[in-house]
């Protein structure tokens, strides 16, 4: 699906990224984790053809993503964003946005398949009740979910997500990742998501990417990934490793100083 | 979904009806007060009469010259908040009513307009309008990232330093010149030349009809601008094409009727409560309603102190400049968000 490939890139000649190579395959879901400040968010912005990469090539389905045209990107990639504006519309405007790749030239209404669309979407990610009502009066669970919406009203082969579960509570966090895994299934979604939350991240991804100051550091399955030695390298904290009981997958513990001291002097 | 059709048509019917009928209305008010039921008789009648030159070479230009530059200075004003993403700014408080003024100043001046026409007036006022845009736009973005905090401040310091600029170019013309440039900064819709008034309405309609093919660009631009990317919008294009279109609107109106303020602040305000947020609605229905709103200041300036003539940038300012604090004040609910 996407072939990174040798990928430099940052702001004002000054390089957040070096020597990016790496695969997506079709319907995977890859997490991109690593430390505040490594580029996680500047190698999405790569991918979304925000930033114009100085060296390298980002391939979507084996074409040049800059020898695309805008519409044509937006109607294989939809993203969701960090932050957002737009309060001030309802959410069933705000989902209908995302039809706009799909419209023709001069066309001023949605058609009866845009709407259809948009309400398939809003069902499929259970905000179709709250259509009527604005995104700035609704919760931020629920307006992450009018954001997943709108970006599967783009129809996309490919979807990318920033940091999808900040700020939300586990119930919000889980059905955001219960929902992305559903999507992945069922539509056969290709999903690419910076995460924070190593556990979520290696409950829900089928690969990681461990990303330090602006290199690749690891690649691989949660299993490969998070491996006490190479988080601790990275995050420079002390952890331990060990597996989630019901799902086998690793799970991370924090070790905080006290615990620590107690340890040594045992 | 055809309910919010059905509100759209409701809406700009009843624009274009109060509109109508602000303009018939303006048409009989005046110091030779006409009443609006002799008008179709002296339609009727036809040339010859005093009354229908009155209508015809008074009034009546000026109401079509209203109905433009209203139109023209609120289209501005939805473009430019739909492209800054902040309801307060407009052509006159990012300050490119001023870089067209000064344009406009520079060429009465130089003479240009003497020696290569009149259209020239027009023109300077576009180069002004461009070069104010570029740059409160390139100060205002960081890293690619448009900052908005300072946004107004810059706008509103460019104007002041504009006005100041035009007191210097008032200050070393020639008596004769001066003249013309007091004249014409005082702002009135008074213009004997047919031709140019037939223009200012042709660019403004051309106005409409241009921004409105980026009817959807604008609603995806009042996301950000990564989104409005992430939506498929060529931003960059986009915003080149806007800025175009804006500072012709604005140094047409400006180099016209002189600078004035605040119409493309109080319409789109307005719009935006009654009519929503959608700039398919929104530009159709600011057009219309600024038209009306310039006519009616225009109609209040002549006959509020007749026989004598305010100049009709003082009732929008007032009427705009309130509004502006108020709005400044309530910002979060005004906003709308952050």
């Amino acid at each position: 699906m996407l072939k990174i490939k040798n990928l430099t890139c940052g702001y004002d000649s000054k390089f957040i990224l070096q020597d990016i190579d790496f695969k997506v395959e079709d319907r995977e879901i890859v997490g991109i984790i690593g430390p505040n400040g490594s580029g996680k968010t500047t190698l999405l912005r790569a991918i979304t053809r925000i930033l114009k990469p100085e060296k390298g090539i980002i391939f979507l389905k084996g074409r040049d993503i800059w020898q695309m045209g805008f519409k044509e990107l937006a109607k294989k990639v939809a993203v969701v964003p960090q932050s957002f504006g737009g309060g001030f519309m309802s959410v069933e405007e705000f989902v209908l946005l995302g039809r706009i790749p799909h419209f023709e030239k001069f066309q001023f209404l949605e058609t009866g398949k845009d709407l259809g669309v948009a309400q398939r979407c809003m069902a499929k990610t259970d905000t179709l009740k709250l259509k009527d009502q604005l995104m700035g009066q609704i919760s931020g669970g629920e307006r992450q979910l009018a954001l997943i919406s709108r970006a599967l009203a783009q129809e996309p082969k490919l979807l990318l997500l920033d940091e999808p579960t900040t700020h939300l509570d586990i119930t919000h966090q889980v059905g955001i990742l219960d929902l992305l895994k559903k999507l992945n299934q069922e539509l056969g979604l290709t999903i690419i998501m910076v995460l924070h939350d190593l556990n979520l991240a290696s409950e829900y991804c089928h690969r990681l990417v461990l990303i330090n100051q602006g290199r690749i550091h690891k690649v691989g399955s949660p299993e490969e990934v998070m491996k006490y030695r190479v988080i601790e390298e990275v995050y420079k904290t002390v952890v331990v490793v060990e597996k989630n009981p019901i799902s086998s997958k690793p799970y991370i513990f924090i070790v905080s100083e006290e615990e620590r001291k107690k340890q040594l002097a045992g | 979904m055809d309910k919010k059709i059905v509100r759209w048509i409701f809406w700009v019917l009843v624009l274009a009806g109060a509109l109508l009928g602000i303009g018939i209305l303006s048409l009989s008010i005046g110091p030779a007060g006409i009443p609006v039921k002799k008008i179709a008789s002296l339609i009727s009648e036809g040339k010859g009469t005093t009354e229908y030159s009155i209508l015809f070479d008074i009034r009546l230009p000026r109401i079509i010259l209203g109905f433009a530059i209203g139109g023209a200075l609120s289209l501005v004003g939805v473009i430019l908040q739909g492209m800054f993403r902040n309801p307060l700014v407009e052509p006159y408080t990012l300050g490119i009513s001023g870089g067209a003024a000064i344009g406009v100043c520079l060429n009465i001046l130089l003479r240009l307009h003497r020696a290569w026409g009149v259209l020239t007036l027009p023109l300077f006022g576009f180069l002004g309008s461009v070069t104010v845009i570029i740059l409160v736009y390139s100060i205002s973005v960081r890293r690619g990232i448009l900052k908005m905090q300072g946004l107004l401040l810059t706008g509103v310091m460019i104007s002041f330093i504009s006005s100041s600029l035009i007191m210097l170019i008032m200050s070393i013309s020639r008596t004769e010149d001066l003249h013309g440039i007091v004249f014409w900064i005082m702002g009135s819709l008074e213009e004997p030349d047919w031709f140019l008034i037939k223009l200012t309405c042709g660019v403004s309609i051309f106005g409409l009809i241009g921004s409105y093919l980026f009817c959807f660009d604008l609603n995806a631009l009042s996301l950000g601008e990564e989104e409005a990317l992430h939506l498929g919008i060529n931003v960059e294009k986009t915003k080149r094409l806007l800025f175009i279109i804006a500072s012709l609107l604005t140094g047409f109106s400006v180099s016209i009727a002189g600078i004035i303020g605040f119409v493309g602040l109080v319409v789109p305000h307005f719009m935006r409560m009654f009519v929503g947020s959608d700039h398919r609605v929104l530009l159709i229905g600011s057009f219309l309603c600024g038209a009306g709103f310039l006519i009616f200041c225009d109609t209040l300036a002549r006959t509020i102190i007749s026989p004598m003539e305010l100049p009709v940038g003082v009732i929008t300012g007032i009427l705009g400049g309130s509004l502006f604090v108020y709005a400044l004040t309530k910002k979060k609910t005004v906003l709308g968000e952050r």
